[in-house]
């Protein structure tokens, strides 16, 4: 693959969560919420990122971001006018000035900005910390990104109260887009939103792709949502990475067991078409005390011994990489 | 005249809440049956009054409101056919008492805060059987732990004695229908019930649902704003929008023969797996107007509508058309 070409190559990457019990706070257990994971985002590209709760899918997009620590791997931007930058290296200050280029969309429009500023303040905070226009430029540019958003410019001066949660998600990306960033982290921005607002944001994150050239992570437990925006797909599953592959392969091909199971889950707003759901016994594991082998293997119908006893790799099949035991020999339901 | 073979009937009802900002009318004028044994859907967007219509069916609306019209009769005795009308009720009474958790059950969208944490999940059903029933109380844990068992929760003799918090948000969610089914009730009211679940477990819960109301008989209403759960699962679907009932009709005739502009749009904002165009998805433009805003003595949705016909649509309140027998909408587009 052409290198120039990736935006953001992560390899390895790990976080543990340490329980500690008691006054002393002796250390009682290590959660592995993203246990060796490693991908590439190319440039201008919608990765999407599936998986239940308790996957570690924010604690993957969070890492990404340094928002929390990770314990170890390699997280590596490749900006434009840069180079290649290795984000766990960097000093706090370097850090700073990273976060220019890169930005992040919250799920809930509610608790996500606050209720203290304007809408033009809370829009200007980038710019302001950042320091990276002159201040008289500021309320120009806030009005031009507000513009992008579809936010109404005498919308500027009201409180973020007065707001639908459908214009307060405008808000955000206005938050998030001000400072020019190449690299977004969307965590559920459509699933706190009614299905109709929903359809408008997806476009918006759609069209302003195009024209600010960005690139998103784009993390989801909405299938449908996640199928219709991403062109290239991340299944997790309690930390690991279980499928990867292009939207259209992942869906005509899938190889991973649990990804059926997920899809199959997804009602169809069709009455005559009844579900054909593949019902996974149980929950989520709990992931401080993952199952043995292949951690899908206590709910998965295909489970055979190695699956108890093995940890499978993630293997590739041409640009689809899965890792499943028996993922050549199953004949698995297409989408 | 009313029908026997129907749990509830809703006639011209409205409600509204006395603010100090004014009076709003959340439900505004709404009309339908929910037959015995069938799930009716309700499908609508944030503010389309679709939890406060079920409120009243139990008379727990908040204080600022008030049922200003129409009747919510309900056929208490699932052999009998006599209806008695809860709007008139008082919500503290003793027929209001009986009928809550009893003859209508609630599932909300929140097993966590639904649920009291200082509480064990049994002691909780035990409460409200011995309320409702002559049950003693070694019967009514009796009654609970297979309540439980038949939800799916493994080992019920031990979660009995756990608390909510103890339990995952899909186990707490069937201990939430174990609860609103021990009493045997006629009529279900579900509340969002799967939207905190992830789909895996909301797959699993619509079953349960299913399975149990053809095991036990009630009716279900079903209250969404996901138009996949609500294809799956009911017989009937209605679908609000600012308190009113733009379009009713069988599952069927909602997603094939969808009428009212609002519901077609609706169903093409959905995003669909397999679909090939990935470019733009059809969304309704501008915003749901907000609490004091919206349009009075017209069609609710006008000032959104691509079929808006100016000097009709916003200068008159339209009247119903009947498509078929179970067909209807409310638009100009099709009365003349």
């Amino acid at each position: 693959m052409d290198s120039t070409n990736i935006l953001l190559e992560v390899k390895n990457l790990e976080k543990e969560f340490i329980l500690r019990k008691g006054i002393l706070g002796k250390e009682k257990a290590a959660v592995k919420a993203v246990n060796n994971v490693s991908f590439n985002i190319k440039r201008g590209e919608i990765l999407g990122l599936v998986g239940e709760s308790g996957s570690g899918k924010t604690t993957l997009g969070r890492a990404i971001l340094r928002a929390i620590e990770p314990t170890r791997g390699s997280v590596v931007f490749n900006f434009k006018d840069t180079g290649p930058i290795d984000m766990l290296s960097l000093k706090k200050k370097e850090l700073k000035n990273l976060r220019k280029k890169v930005q992040m969309v919250f799920q809930d429009p509610y608790s996500s900005l606050n209720p203290r500023m304007t809408v033009r303040d809370i829009i200007a905070e980038t710019l302001v910390v950042h320091k990276s226009i002159p201040k008289d430029e500021i309320d120009e540019k806030v009005r031009e990104v507000a513009d992008f958003c579809k936010l109404n410019l005498e919308h500027l001066r009201r409180f973020p109260h007065a707001f639908s949660g459908g214009q307060r998600q405008r808000i955000g990306i206005a938050r998030a887009l001000a400072i020019k960033p190449e690299f977004i982290v969307c965590d559920e921005s459509v699933s706190a939103l009614d299905v109709s607002v929903q359809a408008e944001i997806i476009n918006l994150f759609q069209e302003l792709r195009e024209s600010q050239n960005l690139t998103y992570l784009f993390i989801a437990h909405d299938l449908s949502v996640v199928e219709h925006i991403s062109d290239r797909i991340i299944v997790m599953y309690l930390g690991r990475i279980v499928e990867m592959a292009d939207r259209d392969e992942l869906f005509g091909n899938l190889l991973h067991p649990y990804t059926e199971a997920l899809i199959s889950a997804i009602p169809e707003a069709d009455p005559k078409k009844k579900m054909n759901t593949i019902f996974l016994d149980g929950e989520i594991p709990n992931p401080m005390n993952p199952p043995s082998g292949c951690h899908f293997h206590p709910r998965c119908k295909y489970a055979k011994e190695i699956c108890r006893n093995e940890v499978p790799e993630l293997k590739s099949f041409g640009d689809h990489m899965v890792s499943c035991h028996r993922a050549n020999e199953l004949n698995l339901t297409k989408y | 005249m009313n029908d026997a073979n129907n749990v509830l009937e809703i006639k011209n009802l409205s409600i509204v809440f006395n603010l100090r900002e004014g009076k709003l009318r959340a439900v505004d004028g709404i009309s339908f049956n929910i037959p015995k044994n069938k799930t009716v859907g309700i499908v609508g967007e944030s503010g389309s009054g679709k939890s406060v219509l079920a409120q009243s069916f139990l008379k727990i609306l908040p204080t600022t409101a008030e049922i200003s019209n129409g009747e919510i009769l309900f056929q208490k005795d699932k052999e009998s056919s006599d209806f008695i009308d809860i709007s008139k009720q008082n919500p503290n009474g003793r027929i209001m008492a009986g009928i809550r958790g009893k003859d209508v059950s609630y599932i909300f969208q929140e097993p966590m805060s639904a649920f009291s944490t200082l509480h064990t999940i049994g002691a909780q059903m035990i409460e409200c059987l011995r309320i409702h029933t002559d049950m003693n109380k070694k019967e009514a844990r009796e009654r609970s732990i297979e309540m439980l068992d038949k939800v799916g929760i493994s080992n019920p003799s031990r979660r009995v004695d756990q608390y909510s918090f103890e339990l995952s948000g899909g186990m707490r969610q069937r201990a939430m229908i174990a609860l609103a089914l021990s009493t045997n009730p006629s009529l279900i009211i579900a509340d969002e019930p799967t939207t905190s679940l992830d789909v895996t477990i909301q797959a699993q819960i619509l079953k349960l649902m299913q399975d149990m109301q053809e095991e036990l008989g009630m009716s279900i209403m079903f209250i969404t704003h996901n138009l996949g759960v609500v294809a799956q699962i009911a017989d009937n679907i209605q679908v609000m929008y600012l308190g009113k009932v733009m379009e009713s009709g069988t599952a069927e005739e909602i997603f094939y023969e969808p009428r009212h502009p609002y519901t077609v749009n609706l169903l093409k904002s959905i995003p669909k797996i397999g679909k090939k165009d990935k470019t733009r998805l059809a969304s309704i433009p501008g915003q749901a107007p907000g609490p004091f805003d919206r349009p009075v003595g017209c069609c609710k949705f006008y000032n959104r509508c691509t079929d808006f016909m100016p000097g009709i649509c916003d200068k008159k309140e339209p009247e119903v058309t009947q498509f078929s027998d179970t067909h209807r909408v409310i638009c100009w587009k099709y009365s003349k």
